[in-house]
């Protein structure tokens, strides 16, 4: 009987997870409780902080280009890897087919280089 | 023992959860020894003693530590997102616990009858495996971040993610040649690939180094030798994929107090850790399985042949967490735009280049005779080499912009321009 490659996996993520959570659970028991208002405050260097910091916060839009340039270069790398494990049988083949690919690639990767998306700062 | 393997549904199942048990209990282990050694490295190299007080050496200090944790308060600020606060801590951990899964950390030895190998699941997908739980932990800091409803875990937790994108995609075009020459995605393939000594190699068949070949019959056969660029891209982003310095940007205690783990304590921060140290673990035993060989080493000895390949698995990887430890107390941290210079305007076409440059030296076209292989070859390290030599002697622009400040007048001067200026 051949066991399916994943189940040592699972059994690896429910015995890391249990672990975790447990060991906050036990934590939290064992730990005293003591919590008063300027214990609970956010950590502010000092000063009285002010409400609702993560709801109202706005952020440069560069995070979000970084993002969007992220999942086209992530798409990308993952169109590379069955190309590489198929590379002997595709030989000569594959190689002008990933240049096509990679050259097409390259100069879009130009373009945002050009037109300073990736700039991070002036 | 037949009877409970009956029940847990065979002896395949039994062997699957004693692999699993003794990896997690090793990468619990190795994390408290890891902290340790890092604690011991750095206090030598900055000329002081370290801890010294819990057994041999100091040698418990971390298990002192985490006990220490565990009866520690456990806050949850007014500002936090009760689940995702609760739930960060364990997305940091528990992915590099899976990463470890593909490592096959030795041989194999035969129990009653059953083979054993020493890997606890050896994935037709294991390099992509590998990648996609190591960037699953980049979730758990982002979330910390956000979950804490405060300002600085939150620009922490911002920074960091857009760090570990930008350093994931290099990380995952390092490793493609890797897979091009071994034509196999499996970890257990790519270390039997670097079986044997380079000797086995013909390189230099037919040429005036014929002679150096035998020379090489000592060399093992190992990826960083024909892979070296694909090696230092990877050990790159290695690095700024476990948050650690010159890239520990997310954490940056100057600039923002701990950076996405600021309003954790006790036992969850523990956890930030446990993940941290793991996965420093997991990528230098990737290192060495990929490019180093793995399991392979020069002796197997007749006494217990399976304990030889394990002991020099170990050996190769406590250098790789020494690399990193050294790293730590010798570099400086990166400023935030110029890791992301280093990430998006090196790292990525580097390892596009080399992708096609090891394309381009494997290809095996029909009907093409070797002697002309052979100076396609020669001729594509040419050019790489003549690119790189242009590349360094160029050198980064900015690092050439001079910048003359104003001179700041002395006291004395501003005095006595305040008093001309008056007067």
């Amino acid at each position: 009987m051949s066991l399916p490659a994943y189940l040592p996996i699972l059994f690896l993520l429910v015995l890391s997870t249990l672990f975790a959570v447990a060991s906050i659970w036990v934590s939290s028991k064992l730990g005293p409780r003591k919590w008063t208002v300027a214990k609970l405050q956010p950590y502010e260097s000092g000063i009285v902080p002010e409400e609702g910091v993560a709801e109202n916060e706005r952020f440069p839009v560069k995070f979000y280009l970084v993002a969007m340039l992220f999942i086209i270069f992530d798409i990308e790398t993952v169109f590379l890897y069955p190309w590489a494990v198929a590379y002997e049988e595709l030989a000569l083949f594959g190689l002008i087919e990933m240049g096509v690919f990679v050259g097409l690639l390259v100069a879009v990767y130009v373009y945002v280089w050009k037109r300073g998306g990736l700039e991070w700062a002036e | 023992m037949g009877a409970i393997a009956d029940f847990l549904g065979g002896p395949d199942v039994v062997i699957a959860i004693v692999k699993v048990v003794v990896a997690f209990a090793a990468l619990l282990v190795a994390t408290l020894l890891t902290i340790w050694f890092e604690r011991k490295v750095i206090a030598d190299m900055q000329a002081r003693i370290g801890p010294n007080r819990w057994g041999p050496f100091g040698v418990l200090q971390t298990v002192a530590d985490g006990i220490k944790l565990f009866f520690k308060e456990d806050v949850r600020p007014r500002y936090a997102d009760r689940w995702t606060y609760g739930l960060a801590p364990v997305m940091a951990a528990v992915p590099s616990f899976l990463a470890f899964a593909v490592i096959p950390f030795g041989d194999h030895v035969t129990v009653g009858g059953e083979r054993v190998d020493f890997i606890v699941s050896d994935l037709n997908i294991g390099v992509l495996f590998f990648l996609a739980a190591g960037s699953i932990g980049v979730y758990g800091v982002v979330l910390a971040g956000w979950a804490s409803g405060s300002k600085y875990p939150l620009l922490g937790g911002i920074r960091s993610s857009a760090q570990l994108i930008s350093y994931e995609i290099a990380l995952g075009l390092s490793l493609v040649p890797i897979v091009l020459v071994t034509n196999s995605l499996s970890t257990v393939d790519i270390v039997a690939a670097q079986a044997g000594s380079v000797g086995n190699v013909d390189l230099f068949d037919g040429t005036f180094l014929q002679g150096v070949s035998e020379l090489f019959e000592v060399i093992p056969n190992w990826y960083i030798w024909s892979q070296w660029p694909a090696f230092l891209l990877f050990m790159i982003a290695g690095i700024a994929e476990t948050n650690r310095a010159p890239f520990d940007l997310p954490e940056a205690e100057t600039e923002l107090i701990a950076g996405f783990h600021t309003e954790y304590s006790g036992i969850r921060f523990a956890l930030f850790f446990l993940g941290e140290y793991i996965h420093v673990v997991v990528i230098s035993a990737m290192a060495v399985t990929l490019f180093f060989g793995g399991w392979n080493g020069p002796i197997v000895d007749e006494f217990l042949p399976w304990i030889w390949p394990v002991g020099w698995f170990l050996v190769k990887t406590i250098a790789f967490v020494y690399l990193f430890i050294w790293l730590r107390a010798t570099l400086p941290r990166l400023r935030y735009d110029r890791l992301m210079w280093l990430g998006w305007k090196r790292l990525i076409p580097a390892s596009l280049l080399w992708i096609m440059v090891t394309a381009v030296v494997n290809v095996n076209p029909e009907g093409v005779d070797e002697q002309t292989l052979r100076s396609i070859r020669l001729a594509v390290f040419g050019a790489l080499f003549l690119l790189v030599l242009f590349v360094v002697a160029k050198g980064d622009p900015r690092l050439k912009q001079v910048v003359t400040p104003e001179r700041p007048r002395s006291r004395r001067a501003q005095k006595q321009g305040v008093k001309s200026g008056s007067s």
